[in-house]
């Protein structure tokens, strides 16, 4: 299989942060095509500026990036923000943690789900509503036209996470990035949500990066899993092999913490903390 | 019941309160409007045929509701000075400051407006200063001391304005509102600083909401998150804002009148005020108060088409 | 003491203007250059100079000397005002918010009502029906500034009630009086300062406009609106009349508003 997405040695280092403290220290990984891929760590282990790093949202004011991130052979790490632009919402979608403050409160679902395709393609309006609700169909969503005419706040949190999916999936891109997705949400809708990202996958063959601090999640959506810990990964492999003979001492931990998998699992170091 | 009949009731009751306060208050009046226009060696007899007339004889609330009737019908009562009627005395002047007032909320809607997106979306920190700096001072400026310096800049110094030359709309509508041009301008100006700073203010703190982030990521430039998302949310709060720039331009109309000496309801309101012409100070009130009311009901009708979430309550 | 965020140039600027606005105010109070009252017929409209920093009136009057005394009535009204509205909108916010229930259901109905309308508005029906002068417009002013400051005020304590650390001392006896002033009163600094600043800002303003009107103080106690209406008159032949006194007026305003928005942004940052 092709390789899809390709990170190399990627560092980010924050301006305001303490000299030589990056939040990302020499991250390399890959993505193959229609793969997904499992990135775990607690909080400030750097996943998540990772991902901002792949979908192009790093505050470039505010950060030094160095390294590499080709996304089907485009570099996207050092590019006009026009050639950025180009990808973003096209070739790269990306489902965010906060269904409920993810989508604008004072406009209707419709135009939101089909907003990528306005900025990316000149399909005509009647064109831009049937994609929308292919996609909404896509995500499971229920009565898709009625639904196109309700405002966020009408919805509940399962409901506007299929709706962010929905809007992420319209373009047909061909990575998905979703960060932390079911974390806001229960675990019955997590579950829903983690096999509606299965589906999709299986039937788009759209590669998916699952950025999550929750191994156990990962291992039932993930077939192979990278191991984050303090801006670098410590381990890569399959998820099984990883949880029949965790290599590092780290990932062995996070394993052990999979039933109470809110205690923090290592002293907190002052200045690694990167959260976003 | 809908939004819009709610809030209409409520109206109804605000501006009943209003008239009575009104109403009350101008009776609470320590003195006696029949010395005043009788002079104190006036006989007992003559003060009393007097007060008949004038109807202030009989209890205060049956006053109230014949007032009241009578208000609502378009009869405002009887100057006591000029012994005209109210109405007659109020209709020009009414028309001349309500189109000084609309023409200076417009200033402020159009000059503020784009001022504040500009402030809002351009990411530089010396203008981000500047802009603020500017704001401060501006703000501090009163509306009739701008005023008093365009009279001195455009009267005095530059001689392109006449200060005191206003021509009423009932003899050339053209010269009445380019006479208005520079007052509307003066009580615009305060304000529009004040609403560029609000404004500028909201579209910082949306930039940084979630949505935000989502409208970025799906490839949209600066600009189209700025109109597509961030201005609606933003503009929010500047409604309920411009209501109230709505009202405080009527008042101080009431002081840039007396600045441009333009004969507008404010004039007619302090002259009353000095002579204790009760009936003409309490109509005064009554309308500026239903105006305020009246605007704020709009803004309230505004806002609720604009922000989808209020409308479940 | 908290590091104190950078940036907060506003609020050290607003406070060297106050200060030295202030300064300047109270020794006018005591002491002017000139007698505000003196006439001089040999220095009439005479420009600014070194003998008369703000130059001189159609009397020969020293502006400067009629600019502080102006201001130091204005001054005053407005520190007299402030302190009715605050005072007593304190204590009824405190009241309020405090044991809730339903005086607090109309007394806060009450001052929205109030706050919709402009207070200069209702100050000038106020004045209207009391009858003109400098106790008057206090009076009337300080009134129609209750509702803001209760409005704050009520909001802080609603929200202190029902903290634990009230809680506890409530626990331990403590009486209400002592709880209100002593453990929540000094907690709502953050919010009462900027409220002060921002009244009285208004209060020069609304004072100033009154007195402009004419339905003020009365004219034989010249305050900076009446001298800005006495000065209009001579626009053409002493600008700087109306400069001056204008001026001034912008920077007692200016400082206060800068030292208010200095207060604000440091609550926000620290909050």
């Amino acid at each position: 299989m092709a390789e899809l997405l390709s990170v190399r040695d990627l560092r980010v280092r924050f301006h305001r942060a303490a000299p030589g403290r990056c939040a990302v220290d020499g991250v390399s990984f890959s993505l193959e095509e229609g793969e997904i891929l499992g990135l775990v760590g607690e909080s400030g282990s750097g996943k998540t500026v990772t991902a901002m790093a792949v979908s192009g949202l790093l505050p470039r004011r505010q950060t030094e990036a160095s390294g590499s991130v080709t996304l089907a052979g485009r570099e996207l790490l050092h590019c006009t923000e026009a050639q950025l632009r180009a990808v973003q919402g096209s070739e790269l979608a990306v489902v965010f943690q906060e269904p409920m403050t993810s989508l604008d409160p004072v406009r209707r679902i419709g135009p939101q789900v089909e907003e990528s395709l306005r900025a990316h393609t000149r399909l005509s309006a009647g064109e831009r509503r049937q994609r929308a609700l292919e996609a909404m169909a896509q995500a499971e969503l229920p009565d898709p036209e009625a639904l196109c005419r309700k405002y966020p706040h009408e919805l509940s949190g399962g409901m506007l996470q299929r709706v962010m999916i929905a809007a992420a999936i319209v373009s047909r891109p061909k990575l998905l990035l979703a960060d932390e997705p079911t974390t806001a949400l229960d675990v019955t809708i997590q579950a829903q949500i983690l096999a509606l990202l299965k589906k999709l996958n299986r039937e788009t063959h759209m590669a998916i990066l699952f950025i999550s601090h929750d191994l156990h999640v990962v291992r039932k959506l993930c077939r192979r899993v990278a191991v984050m810990r303090r801006g670098r990964i410590v381990e890569t492999d399959t998820a099984e092999a990883l949880f029949r003979a965790p290599r590092e001492d780290y990932t062995r931990q996070l394993i052990a913490a999979i039933p109470t998998r809110d205690r923090r699992l290592l002293p907190e170091e002052p200045g690694e903390e990167a959260s976003l | 019941m809908s939004f819009a009949a709610k809030k209409l009731i409520t109206l109804i009751i605000t501006l009943f309160i209003v008239s009575l306060l009104a109403f009350l208050a101008f009776q609470i009046i320590p003195g006696d409007p029949t010395t005043d226009l009788l002079g104190t060696e006036a006989s007992q007899e003559a003060r009393a045929a007097l007060r008949a007339e004038l109807g202030l004889d009989r209890p205060a609330l049956v006053r109230y509701w014949d007032w009241l009737t009578s208000f609502l019908t378009g009869d405002m009562g009887e100057s006591y000075n000029y012994r005209l009627p109210v109405s007659g005395l109020l209709g020009e002047k009414l028309v001349i400051t309500g189109v000084l007032a609309l023409m200076s909320f417009l200033f402020t809607i159009a000059l503020s407006i784009p001022l504040g997106i500009l402030a809002g979306s351009v990411r530089s920190p010396a203008l981000d200063k500047l802009v603020a700096a500017l704001d401060q001072v501006v703000m501090s400026v009163p509306p009739f001391f701008v005023g008093i310096l365009v009279c001195y800049l455009f009267g005095t110094v530059l001689r392109v304005f006449v200060p005191g030359d206003f021509v009423s709309y009932t003899q050339d509508w053209g010269a009445f509102l380019s006479y208005l041009v520079l007052p509307a301008l003066s009580m615009a100006l305060p304000r529009v600083a004040m609403t560029v700073k609000m404004l500028r203010g909201s579209i910082l703190s949306q930039l940084g909401e979630d949505y935000v982030r989502t409208a970025r990521s799906r490839g949209l430039t600066r600009w189209a998150v700025l109109r597509r998302h961030v201005l609606k949310n933003a503009l929010l709060p500047v409604i309920t804002f411009l209501a109230v720039s709505a009202a405080e331009i009527m008042t101080s109309s009431i002081v840039i009148e007396q600045v441009f000496t333009i004969p507008g309801v404010g004039r007619l309101l302090l002259s009353s005020i000095s002579n204790r012409d009760f009936p003409v100070v309490q109509a005064i009130v009554v309308i500026l108060a239903a105006w305020i009311v009246a605007v704020n009901f709009v803004a309230d009708l505004l806002y609720q088409a604009a922000d989808p979430r209020i409308r479940l309550r | 003491m908290r590091q104190q965020p950078k940036g907060n140039a506003f609020f050290y600027l607003g406070g060297a203007i106050t200060l030295v606005m202030t300064l300047l105010i109270l020794v006018g109070l005591v002491w002017t250059p000139y007698s505000p009252s003196a006439m001089d017929p040999a220095a009439m409209t005479c420009p600014p100079s070194p003998a008369h920093l703000l130059g001189t009136d159609n009397f020969g009057r020293d502006i400067f000397s009629r600019v502080l005394e102006g201001a130091g009535t204005s001054f005053l009204i407005a520190v007299g005002v402030v302190a009715i509205g605050c005072a007593a909108g304190t204590l009824i916010g405190a009241l309020c918010g405090y044991f809730g229930g339903l005086p607090d259901l109309v007394l806060t109905r009450v001052c929205d009502a109030i706050t919709a309308f402009p207070s200069f508005l209702l100050a000038l029906v106020i004045v209207s029906v009391m009858g003109k002068g400098a106790s008057n417009v206090v009076l009337a002013l300080g009134i129609l500034f209750i509702p803001s400051f209760a409005r704050v005020v009520r909001g802080e304590f609603a929200r202190c009630r029902d903290l634990n650390y009230i809680r506890s001392a409530r626990l331990m006896g403590v009486g209400n009086v002592r709880i209100l002033f002593c453990h929540i009163l000094p907690n709502t600094r953050s919010v009462l300062l900027p409220a002060l600043t921002i009244g009285f800002n208004n209060a020069i303003l609304s004072e100033a406009s009154m007195s402009y009107l004419g339905i003020g103080v009365q004219p034989t106690q010249p305050s900076l609106g009446s001298m800005l209406s006495d000065s209009q008159t001579y626009l053409g032949s002493a600008p700087w009349y109306a400069l001056g006194v204008g001026g001034t007026m912008v920077l007692m305003i200016l400082g206060f508003s800068l030292l208010s928005e200095g207060l604000q942004q440091r609550s926000r940052r620290s909050g």
